[in-house]
This record gives C-alpha cells, structure tokens and sequence, in this order.
C-alpha cells in the first residue's frame, strides 16, 4: 500500500510534503490493522471483526484531515487507536517519531495530554454532577498541575477560548443548564486545557442544531489556526468538511478508498463508492423533490468475514468480473496528490 | 377552503403546564395542506416542531394546560371529537405517524412482521392473515426484502428497522402521515434511500406527508411546502420552489444560509443568540432579538402577511 503523498496545507500555507521535512510529520500511521476478536462461549475463536485493516497515513504539524465514511466503516476504531484507547493489531503509530503501540504507565499519560477528544455527544462526554468549573479541573488535577491558581488560569484561558465568557456565569453551572452548543463549547474547552499538539475531533456537530453547527466547526477552525494545532475530524456528513479541512479520506469497510484534497475529491471523485456519498448528499434544492436519488444497492458488508478484492464490488456499477472481485485494489494516482484504491483508474 | 385540502388548522396552541409556569409549546398554529403533497416544518430544537406532531395526532401528556384550536380534515373539524371517537376514527386510520426515532422503538420480541401487522388488525378490524398479506405488500413498498417478515428487529440494520416503521405507518392505509426527523440518525447513504422511498410511496400511493426536521438540505427531498417554525409558531408558509430559492422572513434567511453546502461558495453563517424561551415568550415579534432587520415596529406582535399563495409573519412586510 502506498503512502500518502499528498499536499498538506496547514495555517495556509501549502508545502507539498516533499519539501516538508520528516521531522514535522506529527503522526504517523503505517499499515494499522485494529482487529477484535469474536468469541463463541467466552473462550472458542470465532473469528475477527477487522475494524481497521490496512490505513496508512502521515498527518503533520497544524494540517486537518477529515475522515469520513458510514458507521461501522471503522472510523472510530481508528481514532480509538489514535487515542491509545485500542492497542493495534498490526501495523505502527508514531507521535513526533515515537512509537505509540506498547507505551505504558508514565508515557502513556503524557501521550494523552498532548492528545485532546471532542466527542460526539457533549451531554454523554460530561460527568452530569460536575460543575464546568470541575470538569475543567479535573484532567489537570490528573495531569499533575498542582497549583491552583494556574489551574484557575487555565479553565479561565480555556472558556474564553471557546467564547464563553463572563466566565464568572459558567464556571458553577451543570451542564443540563447548558444549550447543546455551549455544552459542546466545554467539551471543547476540555479538550485545549492542556495545551494538545492534535485534536480527535469525533462528528463534533452532528447532535447540534443546524444554526449551531457552522459557528461550533467556525470556532474549531479559529482555534486550530491559533494554535497550529493538528486535527483529525472524523465525519459522515461530506458538506461540513470544506469549510473545515483540506485534505479528506473516504473510507470504506475498514480501508481508505480515497485520498486526497478536499477541492479536489468534490470536483472530481474517482472512487465509485465517493460518488454515491457526493451523490446522495443534498443541498437545499426544491428540485431535490422531483427526482430519485442514485444509491448503490446493499449494504456494507460485514467485517468479520469481508469480500474478496475490492471490498465495495458487489455493491458497484463498475464492477468487472474477474478483476474487481478476486484481488484487492492498489492506491493508484490517476492525478497528482490523490489517491484511489479502485481497478477503473489502473 | 379549497376542494383538495386534506388538512387545514386554525390557531392550534397546546401549552404544558411546568414548574416555572406555562410552556407554550404550540402557539397558533396555521396551515394547510393539499391531498398528496409533503409540507415539511421546520425549525431548530425547541421551537416546538414535535409539540406540533403530537397537538395533530393528540398524542397528549398529562401536564397539558391550554389544547385549543380547529383542525378540520377533510372538511370535519377533529378536534370536537372525543378522546375515545378520536382513537377510533382518525388516528392510524386517517393519521399515522413515525415517531422521532421510531427504528429503535421497535418491539425486541416481535417479529417484524407481525409488529407491522399489529395496527391492521387492532384499528382495521383486519384478521391475521389480511393483515400480515396487508403487511407484505407494505414491505414491497418500503423496499423490505419479504423474509425480513421473519425476522427480529435487532436482526435488521437501522436503515432497515427504519423502512419497517413507515411500513408500520402505511399498513392502515391512512391519508396522511407524519414523519418526526425520519433520518436525523441514519448514515448519508440510508437517508438518501429513505427519501426515494418516502418519493415512491407519495407518486405510488398517492400518501401526503407532514415532515418534521431541523436538517433543511434533507428536507428539500420531499417538501412541496415548507413551514417555518420559530418559538412555537409558524412565521413563514409557501411553495418549496420559491421558499428555497427565496425565503422572506429574515430568520429564515438566517436559517437557509446556516446550511453547510457541498456545492457552490457561499460560506455559512450561523445565527447568534438563541431561541427564547417558550415559558415567558417576548411580546411582540419572538425573533426580534437575534433579527439583523428589527426595528421599531418589532415590539408589537407582526400580523401574518399573505402574498402570492405564501405567508410571512413579519413587520418588513407589511405594506
């Protein structure tokens, strides 16, 4: 499998990675295979569910990628493995040239504090019997900062980070008495108390509220262009990724099917299995009533035992017989700096 | 009214009773809506969309304080029924509904055939075997492959269960069915072939749909009108054609350009501020306070405009 070669634009300004040195690659991931074992009675082998099977990617200092795909496409095994919450199966991570797969103890907190989370659902991700003011304090009490005023200073930086201020107002309220988008503001918050190099950005806005949604995804942005931070944003949704990252990967049944820039992929997706997502993404239209919608037949397919070859064939238009069906896709590079895994673009 | 008007509500209100006072969930409501046409209403969280959905189908709580209003269907007024000729002769039968998350509502230990089947025999007095033949030719409809009858809801995946609760909406061959945010959880994909089906029943079976949803790109997939709904009334009514390409009210200007798109330039705006709260609403105009346009006519309640077949509740049209 190849790797991603292509252009990383972070902070605006686009160096393609050639000239980029080794050194501000971020993160790095080879080859990662995140397997789950199934089990028939608690202890018989029945196979594996290969959540991730084969991603390979180099993310660099201040560049967004966006991650998109349908659920249990096994986006979230991958940032679960990022995250160092799953131990991967196969293959390699490595954060500022460290590998990450067996870190323990010590190194594994440190890890995690220059690794910030935004989880899905704001209300789910904070503790209901926190105040703000304790939810904030918390991951610094565990992450040594022992003195209070510090802390203090940092809950204060970080709430007006997120625009919630006067702080004063927010600090002892629970979060039941937050709207969703300011209950996100604080898993935000949380997740920029310590300063992260990379941000796991997971559907960040798919529980907000449609007039909530660009001003949360506008305040991510600000704060990453601020902060030259690294974001990874995991997405279904293909319309908010273009005002938020440059490069974007599609993936399919545990594997990248496409890589590439995110103006690129919209213009012009190579993937047959992009198309149907570009496809059946609606933008406001009362034309959108008169016609049918193009939808690749069936459904993804199971990940304990996936297809052979290419893994969206029986699904595809395309598909050619013999080919297609018996052996697996490269990435090919029909234009430079994209990538795709499929046979049509040999 | 006109002859094809299925249904027609006049100054609908249900207001909850709650510990700091009353919510006025729905507060005088109107619209219409034609036989086989789609209106989709919608509006952001809390201003009372699905409030709406149960003041129709009175699906009431027990904290009600105010149940108010004229919903004439076909003609007859359904609100001077009683509670109990309301069960018998128009909900399931004249009205059915998919609820908000409706796919994970589904009965674990019924086959999903018979859990379609159910509302056939119970409010069509149908036998078993009418009802699950009723039931199948509904699975035809929804796209459900037939030995999916057998089968169990957690057996089906969430684009599946979700086509077995419109079935379940279907099988009593209403007029009319209500559809509470159908696709807010499903995958771009799923929601796509939800939409053809919801398409192909409307041209097939000739079914009108009331489509509750905050996601306005989706809705542009089966809206012949559009209903925008702000703090619990309706402040802007008309055609989906003109509505998308050009909406009156400034919050629905707002709204429309808040929508991320995947295709053309234009960068989304959000609006600032929040909804008010339906407990103490603001007199006058209830957007005033986040609208860009307000002036001082706002603080008196704007009255609802008419132009050209649409309906905008705002001072900036008044002529």
């Amino acid at each position: 499998m190849n790797t991603m070669t292509g252009t990383a634009q972070g902070g605006g300004t686009a160096v393609t990675a050639a000239e980029r040195p080794q050194e501000d690659v971020l993160l790095s991931v080879q080859d990662l295979r995140v397997w789950f074992e199934l089990r028939r009675f608690g202890f018989g082998h029945a196979g594996y569910v290969r959540a991730v099977d084969g991603v390979t990617f180099d993310l660099h200092h201040s560049e967004t990628i966006a991650i998109v795909g349908e659920s249990g496409c096994g986006k979230s095994s991958l940032m679960k493995t990022i995250l160092a919450l799953h131990r991967p199966t196969a293959g390699e991570l490595f954060f500022e040239g460290r590998r990450l797969n067996d870190l323990k103890g010590q190194e594994l907190r440190l890890y995690r504090s220059q690794v910030g989370y935004i989880q899905q659902d704001p209300y789910g991700a904070l503790a209901p019997f926190m105040s703000v003011q304790r939810i904030l304090e918390e991951p610094q009490i565990i992450n040594g900062i022992k003195s209070r005023s510090e802390r203090e200073a940092r809950i204060r930086n970080a709430l007006e980070e997120v625009k919630m201020s006067p702080v004063e107002d927010f600090l002892p309220k629970f979060p039941h008495m937050l709207s969703g988008g300011q209950q996100q503001r604080v898993v935000i918050a949380r997740a920029m108390l310590l300063d992260p190099k990379l941000i796991v950005a997971d559907e960040p806005v798919s529980m907000l509220d449609a007039s909530v949604r660009v001003e949360i995804l506008k305040l991510l942005r600000s704060l990453q262009d601020r902060h030259h931070l690294a974001v990874i944003y995991i997405t279904h949704d293909l319309s908010t990724v273009r005002y938020f990252s440059e490069r974007i990967f599609v993936m399919y049944a545990g594997q990248a099917v496409e890589k590439s820039l995110i103006d690129d992929l919209i213009r012009n997706p190579l993937h047959p299995y992009t198309m149907a997502l570009l496809s059946a993404t609606s933008d406001p239209d009362a034309n959108n009533a008169t016609r049918f919608r193009d939808v690749p037949p069936g459904e993804p397919p199971s990940l304990v035992k996936p297809p052979a070859g290419c893994r969206f064939h029986p699904r595809c238009a395309y598909m050619m017989k013999g080919l297609c069906d018996v052996e697996e896709p490269p990435h090919f590079e029909p234009e430079p700096h994209h990538l795709v895994a499929c046979w049509l673009h040999r | 009214m006109p002859e094809k008007t299925l249904l027609h509500i006049e100054d609908l209100k249900l207001h909850f009773r709650a510990g700091k006072g009353t919510v006025r969930a729905v507060d005088g409501v109107n619209f219409d809506l034609e036989t086989n046409r789609a209106v989709v209403v919608v509006g952001e969280s809390g201003c009372g969309k699905t409030s709406l959905a149960k003041a129709i189908l009175r699906l009431l709580p027990r904290n009600v304080e105010t149940y108010s209003g004229k919903v004439y269907l076909h003609d007859t007024d359904v609100m001077q029924l009683n509670d109990e000729d309301y069960r018998r002769k128009v909900r399931w039968i004249k009205i059915s509904m998919v609820p908000q998350a409706a796919m994970n509502a589904l009965n674990p230990v019924l086959k999903v055939g018979d859990q379609v089947a159910e509302p056939a025999i119970i409010h069509n007095a149908m036998d078993k075997e009418t009802a699950l033949a009723q039931a199948r030719k509904m699975f035809q409809h929804v796209g459900v492959p037939l030995d999916f009858l057998d089968r169990y809801a957690f057996e089906l995946s969430g684009g599946m269960r979700q086509r077995v609760a419109i079935a379940m909406s279907l099988v009593t061959a209403p007029d009319l069915i209500v559809l509470d945010e159908p696709t807010s959880a499903l995958d771009v994909l799923t929601q796509a072939n939800i939409f053809n089906v919801l398409k192909r029943i409307k041209s097939e079976l000739g079914m009108s749909f009331i489509l509750i949803t905050h996601d306005i790109a989706t809705s542009s997939e089966l809206a012949d009108s559009v209903a925008v709904m702000y703090a619990g009334q309706i402040v802007e009514t008309g055609d989906a054609q003109r509505f998308f390409a050009e909406p009156l009210h400034p919050y629905s200007r707002k709204l429309m350009a808040s929508v991320p798109r995947l295709r053309g330039d234009q960068e989304p705006d959000f609006i600032v501020g929040q909804p008010p709260s339906l407990i103490n609403p603001p007199t006058g105009c209830r957007f005033a306070e986040r609208c860009p346009q307000r002036f001082a006519r706002c603080v008196e309640d704007p009255p609802t405009i008419r132009q050209d077949g649409r309906t905008v509740k705002c001072w900036l049209h008044v002529a």
